[in-house]
């Protein structure tokens, strides 16, 4: 399919901060040119850490970096083709905005005229023209990080690094960003690495997405894969909500094994190659049918009683307790305008879901 | 309208709550009493010095009795070929130690800030050193040390002693000021393709000027009007401005020695002002942001 070279290649990245604070450990990843590449994972993991070996400003302790085919290690910030655009945007104070965007193009000597072309260039490309003179302290949250982009954007690098660019900014325009980052990586088409811990900022924008916890990579998917096939609780906890139960196998039936859970009857759920031993289902809230009672043949079912409704206008969400003390999180859409509660606490709900839509974690 | 009206006026005429009347920190300069120990202290302070400006411009031999306006005694300081000489030497003396000190503070006050090195606990206390010690006995260390290598005594020597008691305080000013820089600065120019020197040029150091600017006259206004070190350090022939004015003193007290006094106060007053205003305004714009 795709036979030409990843334009990031990262190979066993170990970064160790003195004897005791590993990292990131081993961590390897290929990135192909183009690609909207999101690193997403709890704080601590060492996602920053891994994107500032990508920029230079930090050396990992064991490993190769490679852009372009070229080796990076021992390479200056100021020498690799890569920009980024920092968490706190860190724009210049004392410069104006045309001076911010110019600023990398005039410390490396690029002619006046093409300078004055490109700047203006970027300018429109994240929408602040005529606010050239302006300074940063004149400018609004949201302008400041297009200051930023822009200063980035402008040295026509092969990588933008993008450190939580989104985390300063409030609920609203976060969500306006998100669609607008996505646009500008599509118009100027290079290749874009950002950091986030927020799993929804990194499903919307991303084309794939790089799961991390404890300096190792748990999963490399697009969105939709890693949120209907995450391969560890790790991940499916970690992406939405998701309800885990934990159980025993006690025994195949066709392509399904049938998982053992703490006082009910035999789950099956799909099976995902050999399963033995300790296991976790897990099924996604959304992906539970609730009903009055029991009726028809659904596969899996068991009761459970209402504690706790949650309502978010869109959609509602509930936890119910079964007899056996396990506790299920459901969520249905409110899509028509009734306004009763559908569900109130304290009701007895038919819990059930399609084995299909369960899945069988075994790390 | 009549409810709001009706609200707000039975909220004027609810007493404000008070704790006794005992006024609080802030009110108690407004008590008479405290507004007398203030202009007590000012009187004390300032009355001697408004004096001696006073003085400058009275018409008599004698600075006992006031005899009438004149500037003659300024027109004589102008001309007054010794004043004159030790003027340009103070100022030789301040315009060198300023540029040197200020250069070496800074570069201290950076190093002191950003890295990490053996005894750096030790040398950040150590720097601090002649700014608490007495005068005095930097003086005669440093009449001590330049004896020992047999440096003779001159505009040299002044220099250099004062550049060695002003380096600390720029270095303390520098440091304050970055103590607030934030150091992704520096990392973004780099990562935009400029080296250490252009990102120190166009980076750091229009961050730090402020600090360097207000430096540089504390070093200035220190130097200019140092009598104690400058005593121990001079030699024939370099005698600087206070000095002059010292001995001056002694031969008899003139309107003439007043003058010369006032232009050194208004010079180092000048300069100080010029520090404070660099200051409050960097500070002010900061605050805006």
């Amino acid at each position: 399919m795709n036979e030409q070279p990843p334009l990031i290649s990262i190979r066993g990245v170990t970064k160790r901060f003195g004897a005791t604070v590993t990292a990131l450990d081993e961590v390897s990843l290929d990135i192909p040119a183009g690609e909207f590449f999101a690193l997403l994972g709890p704080s601590g993991c060492g996602k920053t850490t891994l994107l500032r070996i990508l920029a230079g400003f930090e050396n990992p302790t064991a490993g190769d970096v490679l852009i372009d085919g070229e080796p990076m290690i021992g390479v200056s910030p100021n020498r690799r083709p890569v920009n980024m655009v920092f968490q706190n945007y860190a724009v210049f104070p004392h410069m104006s905005v045309a001076q911010n965007v110019a600023y990398g193009l005039k410390v490396t000597r690029v002619a006046r005229g093409e300078i004055a072309e490109r700047v203006a260039e970027a300018l429109t490309l994240v929408q602040l023209d005529g606010l050239e003179a302006r300074k940063p302290d004149q400018l609004s949250g949201g302008q400041v990080q297009r200051v930023a982009l822009a200063r980035a954007l402008v040295k026509r690098p092969k990588v933008l690094l993008l450190d939580e660019p989104l985390s300063a900014l409030d609920a609203k325009l976060r969500e306006q960003m998100q669609l607008e980052l996505v646009r500008l990586q599509k118009t100027v088409g290079i290749t874009f690495v950002i950091v986030t811990h927020d799993q929804s900022e990194a499903l919307s924008m991303a084309d794939r997405v790089a799961v991390m916890d404890q300096g190792i990579i748990r999963q490399i998917a697009p969105p939709a894969e890693l949120y209907e096939q995450p391969n560890c609780r790790f991940v499916a906890d970690f992406i939405g909500k998701v309800n885990l139960f934990s159980g025993q196998v006690c025994g195949v039936e066709g392509d399904r094994v049938l998982v053992e859970i703490a006082g009910l009857d035999p789950v099956p759920v799909p099976a995902a190659g050999e399963a033995k031993g300790e296991v976790s289902v897990a099924i996604r809230p959304e992906k539970i049918r609730l009903s009055a009672s029991a009726e028809g043949s659904a596969p899996v079912g068991l009761s459970g009683k209402v504690r706790e409704v949650a309502y978010y206008g869109d959609v509602s969400k509930i936890f119910l307790d079964n007899a056996t003390g396990l506790t299920i999180a459901a969520s249905f859409q409110n899509a028509s305008r009734a306004v009763r509660p559908s569900v109130a606490v304290g009701d007895e709900l038919w819990i059930s879901w399609d084995p299909t839509d369960s899945l069988l974690l075994t790390e | 309208m009549s409810t709001l009206s009706s609200a707000s006026s039975a909220l004027a005429a609810r007493p404000r709550p008070r704790r006794g009347d005992l006024p609080t920190p802030l009110e108690y300069a407004r008590t008479t009493w405290m507004k007398l120990v203030f202009l007590a202290s000012f009187v004390f302070l300032y009355f001697p010095i408004i004096t001696l400006v006073a003085f400058s411009f009275n018409d008599s031999r004698r600075n006992i009795t006031w005899k009438g306006f004149t500037l003659d005694y300024y027109e004589k300081a102008f001309n007054n070929d010794h004043l004159h000489e030790a003027f340009v030497n103070s100022m030789i003396v301040a315009g060198c130690s300023t540029l040197v000190s200020t250069v070496l503070g800074a570069m201290l006050g950076i190093a002191l800030y950003r890295f990490r090195f053996p005894f750096k606990g030790a040398i950040d206390g150590w720097i601090h050193l002649p700014i608490v010690i007495p005068e005095i006995c930097m003086g005669v260390a440093m009449l001590a040390f330049f004896h020992l290598v047999n440096i003779p005594l001159g505009l040299f020597t002044i220099t250099a002693s004062h550049i060695a008691f002003t380096i600390p305080f720029v270095a303390v000013v520098v440091r304050a000021r970055m103590g607030g820089f934030d150091e992704s600065l520096e990392e973004v120019s780099e990562d935009l393709g400029a080296n250490r020197w252009q990102t120190f040029w166009n980076v750091t150091f229009p961050y730090l000027r402020p600090g360097v600017i207000a430096g540089a006259l504390l070093a200035f206004t220190l130097s200019i009007d140092d009598f104690v070190i400058t005593f121990f350090t001079s030699g024939p022939g370099s005698t600087t401005f206070p000095i002059k004015i010292y001995s001056m003193v002694r031969f008899s007290v003139t309107p003439e020695v007043n003058a010369a006094s006032t232009i050194l106060i208004v010079l180092t007053l000048g300069l100080t002002i010029a520090a404070m205003a660099v200051q409050s305004r960097t500070g002010r714009r900061e605050r805006v942001r």
